[in-house]
């Protein structure tokens, strides 16, 4: 185990392991890594969208004022899509561009471009679309989508139902328990990546060529297949240098490369760049899904959980997109890493006329895990046991079952990792001193909190099966090996994890190893980049590429049983002398005995996961119902750690993006659906100023189905953070706050309520 | 309307007429080339355009380029090719995604060349109109950290 202390106060308290160089690193501190807004062709135009401006409706008309030079202008509508007027995900119930009937605001209408990017604001005022709404007012929120009389959006306003069951809740039921219930809420959050979305298309030698800020170079390549109608030779999609992403860029690409296909294929293939304003894409992109859920805990008075019983609802927002499968996850971790023989999980993605709410770093889990760790700390007061205690007699340990059906493999040890939480910030010293505090009733109450949880890695279920995806390595003459793969590096390190894989794979230095831009022409189809999966699956089937890239150098060029990096090399050369193939494509395997009943939402959903104990200390200000977070300690089992200073950098930065979830990012929507405080002036993530000394300690008991044992942990540190903090806030108040963000205002509410 | 401008970026001169509103963020990346300096809001927030405006630190999508006028601009092409700072950030994980570094690294230069070894709370004041949303800014210390010699 070793810790990572960068933002302790304690200076020179950071024994990292010795890291190579992040891959990426250079060109980054540089400036010279190229964004999409970085690009510049001759001759290029720019391009802007109009949208809808009522939350759902259809269109009459659009008229182009008078006034405008529009012969200047390349100008594009629904009638101009040569496919499918479809955006290609899990479903194609969302449009390309509207044509009649909509949703909801802000889907886009009409694409006008010009050389001159200054040109475009005046003729975007005059483009007028006419718009009906619907005879039955809109629908925004969860239980007013559910109601049978309001509006429809989809079916029933229900994009799935979900139910995960393991015993019987009803039996455990007429048990003599204790049982707690409440109901909790989580805002929707965006992803704020730093980097608006953006996309440049061009056509090159009759290709569709799109280049841009994105997370799943395919997702993106099949959206434009199918809306444009051009066959798959003749799409090509590659990734610029992407500032952020987060689950931000997994779906809305596909949007905004298809408006900018559209666009050049009506110019004649001269290059388009469709780059949005901060403004544009904080209103229209995807953000996390508001959800609600309803948590019934049974226990026996000795905090032994008899039954878990959820009904966990999700906004969906207007159209399907990922909704579905950030259910899934959301159901699979709403029940905890806890040992439970009656669960009962209920779930739907509800259809409402917000823009669709999409991916998210967490996909789900967030949301049902704050609900469910915010619960059992309410139900620990109840019992009267410490909330450390009542997670420590319940949760899983090899040889159990967890809520899903999965038996938990050995030889990771959850209690080891609550143990080492607890002891690095001394917790048991903390609550004591606390509560001795507190009972003097000054301004500033004091509070420490905790959560322990687990997040799975890899696509939900059988989805791994499905991608059956591919990555490979090429060599070349001068011993240079090249990882080619659809997998995508957005920070998160992603080329600098998977070189060192393969360096130690291949038994040659990392140096030795580079990473192929992400082309579609290039790389093969390695899944999207998502779900904590590249770590994990694509660094395991880059393994096994190395494998069988020795033994053909083996094989086909005398690589000696034994070798340095010197007769490697030399092997390479012969290869290439040779004429032999000097690329390997190995394909995904799933792990034996991992089987998936997606009806019954039992088996293994994941194969590996990371185990976590989340521990917050807190400042509350009584007076202005203020919060500071003076400490915070994230002890992660993440079977192994690739690369030290990457895997510190994913926890510290998603446990400050958690931070912000549970107390600062509050998306407001305004009246048409829209987020209106679509700005970071009024949207408040967490800056240098705001966040506490951050201690991140790893245990690596090799338990994942990775390379050496890793599991994936990109995700992983969204998933604390939020219960964490708000059981601190209402251990230092007393208080019942149950949802996030919890603002000032709220907690001055919940004090009042307590006070009642 | 247009207005004369004649200006330094780092260490070059440069003269043109412009419209006076015109963001010097759009001169730099557009007429200058230098695109190392980054949009992430255009209002002022977020600290990706940030560049040092004789000496001071300041947001270049908030400075009309009327203001340049007889001043000298430095982006991050202009600083040192050995300022520590390039080492430190690629080396501690103060960089991630890269899109807010450049205005990071300039804000950290900033931060030094007012005062050689910052304490904790000096670097998060210096460094709080700069958002990151990758790495919860423990990286970024740890190079400021390096970077002045104090170890990481």
């Amino acid at each position: 185990m070793y810790t990572s202390m960068h933002n302790d106060s304690r200076f020179g308290t950071t024994p990292l392991k010795d890291a190579p160089l992040r891959k990426d690193g250079m060109e980054k501190v540089r400036g010279t890594a190229r964004y999409v807004a970085d690009i510049t062709y001759p001759g290029m135009l720019h391009a802007v969208t109009a949208r809808t401006r009522l939350p759902g409706g259809t269109i009459a008309s659009i008229t182009f004022d008078d006034h405008v030079p529009w012969s200047e202008y390349v100008v594009v509508t629904a009638r101009d899509i040569p496919g499918i007027n479809a955006v290609k995900m899990i479903e194609t119930d969302q449009p390309v561009l509207v044509e009649t009937h909509y949703r909801h605001a802000g889907e886009p209408v009409v694409l006008i471009a010009h050389p001159d990017p200054q040109a475009l604001a005046d003729a975007l005022a005059a483009v007028h679309i006419d718009e009906r709404p619907y005879a039955k007012p809109p629908v925004f929120a969860i239980e007013e989508a559910l109601r049978a009389d309001t509006r429809r959006i989809a079916a029933d306003n229900v994009y799935r139902d979900y139910l995960m069951e393991k015993g019987s809740v009803m039996d455990a039921e007429k048990e003599s328990c204790q049982v707690f219930e409440a109901e909790y809420h989580t805002g929707a959050q965006e992803h704020l990546y730093i980097e608006p979305q953006g996309m440049m298309a061009r056509m090159e030698g009759g290709i569709l060529t799109v280049e841009g800020s994105l997370q799943c170079p395919y997702y993106v390549h099949a959206a434009l297949m199918y809306a444009t109608g051009l066959p798959e030779e003749r799409v090509r999609v590659l990734q610029c240098a992407t500032g952020g992403a987060f689950g931000g860029k997994e779906e809305y690409p596909s949007h905004i490369a298809c408006h900018a296909a559209l666009v050049t294929m009506k110019a004649g293939g001269r290059p388009v760049a469709l780059i949005y304003g901060r403004g544009e894409d904080m209103a229209v992109t995807p953000k996390r899904h508001p959800s609600r859920s309803r948590v019934r805990l049974g226990a026996s008075r000795d905090g032994r959980l008899r039954f878990i019983d959820i009904d966990f609802v999700i906004d969906g927002g207007a159209y399907l997109t990922l909704s579905p499968v950030v259910l899934s996850r959301g159901v699979i971790h709403a029940a905890g890493p806890y040992r439970c023989d009656n669960v009962r999980v209920r779930a739907r993605a509800v259809a409402t006329n917000h823009p669709p709410f999409g991916a998210f770093r967490g996909f789900g889990a967030p949301q049902s895990i704050f609900a469910l760790e915010a619960a059992l700390d309410e139900l620990a007061r109840m019992l009267e046991m410490e909330p450390d205690v009542l997670r420590r007699r319940n949760v899983l340990a090899p040889g159990d079952i967890s809520p899903a059906g999965q038996r938990i493999e050995g030889p990771l040890d959850m209690q080891r990792v609550i143990g080492q939480a607890l002891e690095a910030c001394d917790y048991h010293a903390k609550v004591e001193a606390y509560r001795q505090w507190n009972a003097q009733k000054g301004a500033i109450r004091k509070g420490i909190g905790l959560a322990t949880f687990y997040h799975g890695a890899g696509f939900t279920g059988n989805g791994e099966l499905a991608l059956r995806s591919r990555a490979g390595l090429r060599v070349g003459a001068d011993g240079l090996v090249e990882i080619l793969t659809s997998t995508t590096e957005m920070g998160q390190g992603m080329q600098t994890t998977l070189s060192g894989i393969v360096a130690e794979a291949l038994r040659i230095p990392y140096e030795g190893v580079a990473v192929a831009r992400p082309d579609t022409r290039d790389v093969p189809n390695s899944g999207p980049t998502v779900a904590s999966r590249t770590c994990m699956v694509v660094g395991a089937i880059l393994a096994r590429a190395a494998d069988d890239l020795i033994a053909r150098l083996r094989a086909d060029a005398a690589l000696p049983s034994v070798y340095g990096y010197g007769e490697f090399r030399d092997a390479c050369a012969r290869l290439h002398a040779a004429g032999g193939v000097t690329t390997i494509i190995a394909d995904y395997r799933h792990p034996a005995g991992n089987e998936w009943d997606e009806s019954v939402f039992q088996g293994s959903p994941y194969a590996s996961f990371a185990w976590a104990c989340y521990v917050a200390e807190v400042e509350v200000d009584a007076v202005t119902g203020e919060t500071r977070i003076v400490d915070f300690t994230a002890v992660q089992e993440v079977g192994r750690v690739v690369h030290a200073t990457v895997a510190a950098g994913q926890i510290e930065g998603g446990v400050v993006q958690g931070i912000g979830y549970a107390l600062f990012e509050d998306v407001r929507f305004g009246a048409d659906g829209q987020m209106a405080n679509n700005r970071i002036t009024n949207y408040i993530i967490p800056t240098s100023a705001d966040i506490p000394p951050i201690r991140v300690l790893f245990l690596e008991s090799r338990h994942g189905a990775g390379p050496g044992g890793a599991a994936g942990i990109g995700e992983l540190p969204m998933d604390g953070p939020a219960p964490a903090i708000i059981n601190a806030i209402n251990a230092a108040l007393g208080t019942e706050i149950r949802h996030v963000p919890a603002m000032p205002e709220h907690i001055l509410a919940a004090m009042d309520r307590r006070s009642a | 309307m247009t207005i004369p401008c004649r200006f330094i970026v780092n260490g070059s001169a440069v003269s043109g007429s412009f419209p006076p509103m015109r963001r010097l963020l759009d001169v730099l990346r557009g007429e200058c080339g230098l695109t190392a300096t980054k949009e992430g809001c255009g209002e002022g927030e977020c600290g990706s355009c940030a560049v040092l405006l004789d000496d001071t630190l300041v947001n270049s999508c908030l400075v009309p380029i009327a203001d340049v006028n007889g001043r000298e601009v430095t982006t991050l092409e202009g600083l040192p090719k050995d300022d520590p700072l390039f080492a430190a950030f690629a080396a501690t994980g103060g960089t991630q995604c890269g899109i807010c570094t450049p205005g990071m690294i300039m804000a950290a230069r900033a931060l030094l060349n007012d005062c050689l070894r910052p304490d904790l709370s000096q670097t998060r004041e210096a460094l709080s109109g700069n958002l990151c949303r990758c790495t919860g800014y423990g990286g970024i210390y740890a190079a400021i950290r390096t970077a002045s010699g104090q170890g990481e």
